[in-house]
């Protein structure tokens, strides 16, 4: 038995996280502050995107990004902007997101994805600033007196209906969120993965088996501001209005820091670490004006005791006990 | 690896014990009315969230002290946005799914509060923001009102100042964010309809350490005056670079400064700034017939007794928020339906930014009569009219 689920592994342990997660908000819904909890993890999905596709570029491919906030905003506007200013349907908007990102993504990519180490940081730290000054002073976005978006419509469906709208919202962010794993968890396990990781370790060597480093990097970038994009997307409807300080180096930082507390070498460490952080300041408000101190206090013990990240310390321990199994069996 | 699980063990000892005694403390009370707070006191508007939070304590606790409200007492559960809107969307679902609070006051700024409209409505919440922005209520929406003057009328109160002063042509100085942008919308849109022209646009961010190049630029067109539109810290920012360039225009700065903070931090280069504000900054230059002025000074003895600093508008924003929700309760009680129709009932209420009058089309309650114009002579606040 112990055997049969080690082989089945994966694809086991994200068909029961699937059900895990459909069946969530029937238990949550069954408290009477359910709507609340459904809206904590609305963010934690959405968050979930962004830190997974940020995962794959800087944990299997070893870029690093502190300008993701850039392409989620350009996500977050391109829905704003279909619907308030040019009144089509939200689906465009989301149409528009994967376009623009795919564009953007793949013009800067080759210059950027070319800088290594700090000078990476330091560009996509730009990229970022420069996003943001965008965001602030066009007026197609609204500048700084920010724009409001239009409701979503699926097939007609108002998902932002009075009562339902945190369940529609919670099964919409979780699909698209579980769809965007199963895709990258797919991804590392193939030859594409293993050309990202052997970028990582050695961009010298991976070139000299013969992996095309710039077409690989180009790929995992756009790929990445696309997760974000697509967050994006649903975090302008949830919001329904957008402001450009949303999307400054705050937020870039702060998924890096979700990915970093999750572990940024695994998809699952994108998915923990995000729903943790998201989740976590709200039940910090017991701490009343503390909640900021012990929120920094938790990073830092979680970067000291578990510099893997949390998704690395769960799988130790797993093994740990399937060691133990398979010595009894 | 022990002395990690000794700490983990210490940390959650300290958690648990920590829950146990908020549960208590809510348990000791038997069914309060419960209200909602929502302010910025770790962002950048904390100036304006701190007052505003000091003056909702204070004034729940008055009304504890005196017996709470139809013999009930009154439970205040706060939240600070932090200036984040993720956040912050939270927070108000909590206070409304969770915390179950009958009505909601704040928040501190514009943006959060646009982008909280939708929550509101749809969980039918009544909400009284302390933010400016005029979208807040026009198109008016049926859950939520505001407090303070719009940047509309404080707009209009200086374009009339400067006509009437013969001022034909004016520059702006506008600070990136929702605040400015509101602002240098009723100034590009009212500016014409009073005969004076823009003749320079510059915009300023929070975090520049210095404005100068924007003012050298002013300062090469031939404007009579300046507008300057942000809250104190920014202002202060450009008086004082002002001062350092010898610049002597007149300057009209918006109603975001009347706060003490803007002459601690701009100190001589403040003099002379003139601004629109509401009666609170001047009060005790008021006249006795003025229908405010009992209700000010009871205001600012209060809260200087109380946290010894003076009051700024912006507690006083929240002191109107919070007397108009008690008003309503006091009324309708538990229900949530009728506390909202109390509070668009409300007339002649006199508070510390004007005498409101609600009604169906006007969610904000107060005329351009709410604003006076103040001039800064010799670091205090004069009223100029």
């Amino acid at each position: 038995m112990a055997k049969w689920i080690v082989e089945k592994g994966k694809g086991l342990y994200f068909l029961l996280f699937c059900v895990l997660m459909l069946v969530l908000p029937l238990i949550l819904r069954m408290s009477e502050a359910g709507d609340y909890y459904l809206s904590l993890m609305v963010f934690a999905g959405i968050n979930s995107m962004v830190v997974i596709g940020l995962n794959l570029l800087m944990g299997y491919a070893g870029q690093i990004s502190l300008g993701h906030a850039a392409f989620f905003g350009l996500g977050a506007y391109s829905s704003g902007i279909v619907t308030t200013r040019f009144g089509l349907s939200p689906l465009w908007g989301f149409t528009l997101s994967i376009i623009l990102n795919f564009l953007i993504a793949y013009l800067l990519a080759k210059p950027i994805l070319k800088l290594k180490g700090h000078y990476l940081a330091m560009a996509t730290l730009g990229l970022g600033m420069i996003f943001f000054v965008l965001f602030n002073e066009l007026p197609i976005t609204g500048a700084s007196e920010g724009i409001s978006v239009g409701k979503l419509y699926i097939f007609g469906y108002n998902m932002n209906s009075r009562y339902l709208k945190d369940i529609n919202y919670y099964y919409l962010t979780w699909i698209f969120t579980l769809l965007l794993t199963y895709f990258a968890l797919n991804i590392v396990n193939s030859r594409v993965g293993r050309a990202l990781r052997a970028i990582h370790s050695k961009e010298l060597a991976a070139h000299s088996i013969g992996v095309d480093i710039s077409r690989f990097k180009t790929k995992v970038f756009i790929l990445s501001t696309i997760y974000a994009g697509l967050a994006g997307s649903i975090f302008a409807h949830y919001s329904t209005f957008l402001c450009p300080v949303d999307f400054g180096l705050n937020y870039s930082i702060r998924v890096v820091t979700m990915g970093v507390v999750g572990g940024m070498s695994s998809i699952w460490g994108g998915l923990l670490g995000a729903s943790v952080l998201s989740i976590l300041p709200q039940f910090l408000d017991i701490f009343a004006e503390y909640d900021i101190l012990i929120y920094g206090l938790v990073l830092i013990l979680s970067v000291i005791f578990m510099p893997e990240g949390i998704s690395q310390k769960i799988s130790l321990c797993w093994e740990k006990c399937q060691k133990k199994w398979f010595h009894e069996v | 690896m022990k002395d990690w699980k000794g700490i983990v063990t210490a940390v959650s000892a300290v958690l648990v014990s920590i829950c146990f005694l908020t549960v208590n403390s809510a348990l000791a009370k038997s069914k309060p009315y419960k209200i909602g707070a929502i302010f910025d006191i770790s962002g950048p508007a904390s100036a304006l969230g701190i007052p505003e939070k000091r003056t909702v304590e204070m004034v729940v606790e008055k009304v504890n002290k005196a017996g709470g409200i139809n013999g009930r007492l009154l439970e205040l559960v706060f939240y600070d946005t932090a200036l984040d809107v993720q956040k912050t969307i939270n927070s108000v679902n909590k206070l409304i799914k969770k915390d179950n609070v009958l009505a909601i006051i704040g928040p501190t700024t514009s943006g959060v509060s646009m982008a909280l409209i939708e929550t509101m409505q749809n969980n039918e919440m009544p909400n009284i923001s302390c933010a400016a922005r005029i979208d807040i209520i026009d198109p008016p929406k049926k859950w939520v009102f505001k407090t303070p003057q719009t940047d509309k009328q404080a707009v209009e109160k200086i374009l009339t100042h400067a006509k009437k002063h013969g001022i034909k042509k004016v520059s702006l100085m506008i600070a990136e964010g929702g605040f400015g942008a509101g602002g240098l919308k009723q100034l590009n849109n009212l500016a014409p309809k009073y005969g004076i022209k823009i003749v320079a646009r510059e915009k300023f961010s929070e975090k520049d350490p210095d404005v100068s190049t924007q003012l050298t630029k002013i300062r090469g067109t031939d404007a009579q005056a300046m507008v300057v539109w942000d809250t104190d810290k920014g202002s202060a920012k450009v008086a004082r670079n002002m001062r350092q360039l010898g610049m002597k225009m007149p300057v009209y700065m918006s109603h975001g400064i009347a706060n003490m903070k803007f002459i601690d931090q701009a100190k001589e280069a403040a003099e002379g700034v003139i601004f629109p504000a509401g009666r609170l900054v001047v009060w005790e230059s008021l006249p006795e017939t003025d229908p405010q002025k009992k209700v000010l000074a009871k205001y600012a003895f209060d809260f200087k007794a109380k946290y010894n600093t003076a009051p700024n508008t912006f507690g006083g924003h929240a002191w109107d928020a919070v007397q108009l929700i008690i008003r309503a309760i006091e009324k309708a009680g538990d229900d949530i339906g009728r506390i909202r129709d109390e509070i668009e009932n409300i007339r002649n209420f006199v508070g510390i930014g004007g005498v409101f009058n609600y009604s169906k089309r006007d969610h904000n309650g107060l005329g351009p009569e709410s604003l006076i114009m103040v001039k800064i002579v010799n670091g205090k606040w004069t009223c100029i009219e």
